[in-house]
């Protein structure tokens, strides 16, 4: 599983692209996956919010992570 | 309502958005441009830097669009914003709705611009002199 990372989340992990490794436990929901990242990099629970995209649409912490999704983190957006 | 005009764009001309707004139907038009501010709470900014995540960030701003002409009577819309490094005053983003009368138009106008910054994939990174912060990231 690979999971996109932009603006502060590129930041805190140090690159654009996260990878899961196949041997590990992969988080099947968006809630599982925020709690991974913030276990894993204890920064993203300082930010102001955080959600997931999945197929580039934001998906709720009930929303299941199935094998080819396009998935990627979303820090606190700031355009305009 | 013609198919609005939304774009992720390296340089902003905002002088060109008139014409894509003007409308036979249309009596009114209402243009937002949003522009890099020299400072953030009195502290000098040097430059901006904006990053988007395209693909959802074209989605978002598409539905804000089609959201607003559904609010609203309107016979054009544009949402555009720029990318990458931006210098103090250059226009980052440009929102704009024509309507055949100016009540719909203003409203659109501060709607299209005010949902595009709470819900739109992109983010700003403003550089001052010794320090960069990533916009609203922390509380």
């Amino acid at each position: 599983m690979e999971v996109l990372l932009f603006g502060i989340a590129k930041d805190i992990v140090g690159k654009t692209l996260y990878s899961l490794d196949d041997g590990m436990d992969w988080p099947n929901s968006v809630l599982e996956l925020k709690q991974h990242m913030v276990e894993q990099f204890p920064e993203f629970g300082k930010l102001s919010s955080l959600a997931i995209a999945v197929n580039s649409e934001y998906a709720a912490d009930d929303v299941s992570l199935k094998q080819g999704d396009e998935i990627a983190i979303i820090p606190p957006v700031s355009g305009g | 309502m013609i198919e609005p005009i939304i774009e992720i764009v390296d340089q902003l001309d905002p002088g060109k958005v008139y014409q894509e707004l003007s409308h036979p139907k249309s009596g009114g038009v209402c243009v937002f441009v949003g522009a890099v501010r020299d400072s953030t709470q009195g502290e000098e900014v040097v430059s901006l830097e904006f990053e988007s995540y395209q693909s959802m960030a074209l989605k978002e701003m598409r539905k804000i669009a089609l959201e607003a002409a559904e609010k609203w009577e309107l016979n054009a819309v544009v949402v555009r914003h720029a990318v990458g490094a931006k210098e103090i005053e250059e226009a980052v983003v440009v929102v704009g709705a024509s309507a055949p009368h100016r009540d719909a138009c203003f409203q659109a106008c501060r709607y299209l611009i005010d949902t595009l910054k709470e819900r739109v994939p992109i983010w700003k990174k403003e550089y001052f002199k010794n320090k960069t912060v990533w916009v609203s990231a922390h509380p």
